[in-house]
């Protein structure tokens, strides 16, 4: 856990290293009478700082919206003119909004996805680039491209090829296939075109943890006889934990930010609903229904705090060791 | 390599060693923090200076923000503009929004620095904003333009508070649209009952057309069929009441409506939640489908050549003792926001846009639309012109829209998915019927 403690810790960076050798020997009142005026606005600053923007944007804006989705407030006017009504948001998310049962099937299929396929494939193109074939510039280039492209982009790209009247698709394989509108094909269509993103991206990340391997420790797993497939799942992925880790997040992280991607397509209606589009589509445009959105929000925060806290319980349990 | 223990080791561990742990000075490190010190005093400054500047600010402009942000409807304002500031003496600053957007902004734009007149739409679409004190009341403006209007434009300019909110300019009506020389060719004749239409779309069937284009990509063009037959099933004042939230979805007229509608589904476009209206209005024009359930603005679809080829014919009568003499038609047109900065120039804006030579101006850059001013000069009018206005004319009720008849939280976030599921599967009527009745309680309660 260093990094979010890094601003918390700016101010001990005056005990490490005493620069000028005439005070080395100063006892500890002194050292802190040292922080002249100057580096006192300098820790202070950097304490307030991160401070005030992180209250500001993170913490004040999750509050609100928890406390907005016990209120019926329309977005119009000042918050007075809400009324409180308890938990009636939440009872209609789950008693009389059809579209919430399919969001959260979709979300944690998109989980699904992205682990099954995704992942696999990402540290299988990662193992056999490593490799060093003839070519894998290319390849790894090539597999990296979608990764800069921005999902928004890739909805749209991908259109191209889906699309029933114009798409390649159709036009090669003589089909009349409704990739986008069917419910039953658009939720694939989307996570296919998701997962061409995310092999590059879980590619690039185990490729650089590949890398880092020790080779004496594949020579060494060599030495004692085991193959290539046994070196790389009893030797070389588990010294890859922390990147398993990583990707282990980043998956996670993806599939509950899935959005552009769909949004996209249809503005996540009709098969392609998600948590994230239902929170949209109630709260952004003319509809402003803010509290029943933030509800929805709510919702989604509290699945995230379920993944956020596995995350940094493993993290933490590895650090104290 | 040490094992990073942490992501942010490893992930420092991926910034190669030339491009980063450059000696990070603690003088740097302070310019760095005082910088980040001053950069929310510079945003702030920078909202303030964008605030007013979007604003444009006195001098006697008066701003006009707009959503007519495609070419032919730009090219349309641009030259309003320009009629207005030569008519009333005024300067006009016009403040192009893209169409989707200014729609999806709408309550953050009226609540923050609007401009002083902006674009909007007629009917509960209109009065929900206005109800809750986002436009300016622009009674005195009716007292001189009104009577060049006809009482169903007035009423629907009206807020819920019998005041005036609204100036309409233009308006367009839906009906089903053909090509003209398509059903010459094949000896199509107009149906004057709906049993008539499907009998023409079964021929057309056999005839290796699409009988009814059918889009509903976007969510809004599915909302036009419902209406047309709600209106020919229940009569207008049905509609009315159902989209204000006061009748019952479960009504078994309702449920007639969607099982009407399930009739015509096996006539109409498949796959047409992948589709958009454009999509769909192309096979109208390439004379692969036979007729389409829109709004006359199919009309910006065709080559100006093929202007002439465009005919319709009122939806159909279904039932004989409701008729078929309700029209859909929504209006555009402009309102003046809360606190405009410049009031007298906004009304005067207000009383161009109201009056017949706006009329001309707009009708005459864009024949997609119909002059809202009965004083409006029509002897430029296209013949789908001459006959829109003739049909809207003769028509005794005028409906706007579903999204624009209801309250747009019910309209965006109920209707829009319940028809798309509709369309999809369109056996469980009841099912339906039920889930946006209690979610339209749960929505007009509040």
């Amino acid at each position: 856990m260093s990094s979010p403690d890094l601003p918390l810790a700016a101010p001990q960076t005056a005990h490490p290293a005493p620069s000028a050798g005439s005070h080395e020997s100063s006892g500890k009142n002194q050292r802190v009478r040292r922080l002249t005026g100057r580096d006192r606005l300098v820790v202070v600053l950097m304490v307030a700082i991160p401070t005030v923007v992180v209250v500001g944007l993170i913490w004040l804006p999750a509050i609100a919206s928890v406390l907005l989705s016990f209120t019926d407030w329309n977005g119009v006017g000042s918050l007075a003119d809400a009324k409180v009504i308890g938990l009636q948001n939440y009872t209609d998310v789950f008693t009389i909004y059809p579209p919430f049962k399919p969001a959260v099937e979709h979300n944690l299929l998109w989980l699904v996805v992205m682990f099954v396929v995704a992942t696999p494939l990402g540290i299988l193109f990662a193992v056999l680039i490593d490799k060093e074939l003839k070519g894998s510039r290319f390849y790894q280039t090539a597999l990296y491209l979608p990764v800069v492209l921005s999902l928004a982009l890739i909805g749209f790209i991908w259109q191209l090829m889906y699309s029933r009247d114009q798409g390649l698709i159709n036009a090669v394989l003589g089909t009349q296939v409704d990739f986008y509108g069917d419910p039953r094909w658009n939720i694939w269509a989307a996570l296919f075109a998701t997962c061409w993103r995310q092999v590059g991206y879980v590619m690039l990340l185990y490729l650089a943890g590949l890398k880092g391997v020790d080779a004496s420790l594949k020579e060494a797993a060599q030495m004692d006889g085991a193959n290539q497939v046994q070196t790389f799942f009893r030797i070389v992925f588990p010294v890859m934990r922390p990147i398993n880790i990583i990707v282990l997040v980043i998956t996670v992280i993806e599939s509950l930010r899935a959005f552009d991607l769909v949004w996209i397509i249809n503005q996540g209606r009709n098969g392609l609903e998600l948590l994230a589009t239902l929170v949209t589509a109630n709260i952004v445009g003319e509809a402003s229904r803010i509290g029943f959105g933030s509800a929805l929000a709510t919702i989604m925060l509290l699945i995230s705090l379920v993944f956020i806290s596995i995350y940094l319980t493993v993290v933490m349990r590895e650090d104290e060791r | 390599m040490n094992r990073p223990s942490t992501e942010s080791e490893y992930l420092a561990g991926l910034v190669p060693a030339s491009a980063g742990r450059h000696g990070f000075s603690r003088r740097s490190m302070l310019r760095g923090s005082l910088l980040a010190a001053g950069l929310p005093a510079l945003l702030a400054a920078c909202g303030d200076g964008g605030g007013s500047g979007g604003g444009g600010g006195g001098g006697g402009e008066v701003t006009l923000g707009s959503n007519f942000s495609d070419e032919v409807p730009l090219k349309t304002m641009n030259a309003m503009v320009a009629a207005a500031e030569e008519q009333q003496d005024i300067s006009v600053k016009l403040n192009t929004i893209d169409h989707t957007t200014f729609q999806n902004n709408i309550n953050n734009y009226l609540q923050g620095s609007p401009d002083d007149v902006f674009s909007w739409f007629a009917g509960y679409r209109m009065q929900f904003f206005a109800a809750q004190g986002l436009a300016s009341d622009i009674s005195d403006i009716w007292e001189t333009i009104g009577s060049d209007y006809t009482e169903a434009f007035k009423k629907a300019s009206t807020g819920e508070d019998g005041k005036q909110y609204f100036v309409p300019t233009t308006y367009g009506p839906w009906a089903v649209f053909y090509r003209k020389s398509l059903w010459q060719e094949r000896g199509y004749q107009a149906p004057e009952t709906l049993d008539e239409m499907k009998t023409l779309a079964t021929q057309m069937q056999q005839d290796g057309l699409v009988p009814l284009a059918f889009a509903d990509k976007e969510g809004w063009p599915a909302m036009g069929t419902f209406d047309q037959l709600n209106m020919r099933l229940n009569g207008y004042q049905f509609h009315v009441d159902l989209m204000a939230g006061e009748e019952s979805w479960t009504d078994p007229k309702v449920k007639n409506v969607f099982d009407t509608w399930r009739g015509l589904l096996p006539l109409s476009q498949s796959d047409s939640l992948g589709r958009t209206w454009q999509e769909a209005a192309t096979g109208i024009v390439n004379k692969t489908s036979g007729m389409m359930v829109i709004g006359s603005f199919i009309s910006q679809q065709f080559d100006e050549a093929d202007q002439d080829d465009i005919d319709f014919f009122n939806f159909p009568e279904i039932d004989p003792a409701i008729g078929a003499d309700a029209v859909e038609a929504p209006i555009d047109g402009f309102m003046m926001s809360e606190r405009p900065r410049n009031e007298d120039g906004a009304r005067e804006l207000l009383l161009y846009l109201g009056s017949p030579e706006n009329g001309v101006v707009q009708t005459t850059n864009d024949p997609s639309g119909i002059a809202a001013n009965t004083e409006s000069d029509r002897s430029h009018y296209t013949e789908l012109q001459k006959k829109c206005a003739d049909f809207v004319a003769n028509a005794k009720s005028i409906s706007q829209f579903m999204d624009r008849d209801t309250r747009p939280d019910f309209a965006s976030t109920v209707m829009i998915p319940s028809l798309q599921s509709f369309i999809q599967n369109p056996n469980d009527i009841d099912g339906l019927c039920t889930q946006i009745e209690n979610q339209k309680k749960s929505i007009f309660t509040s």
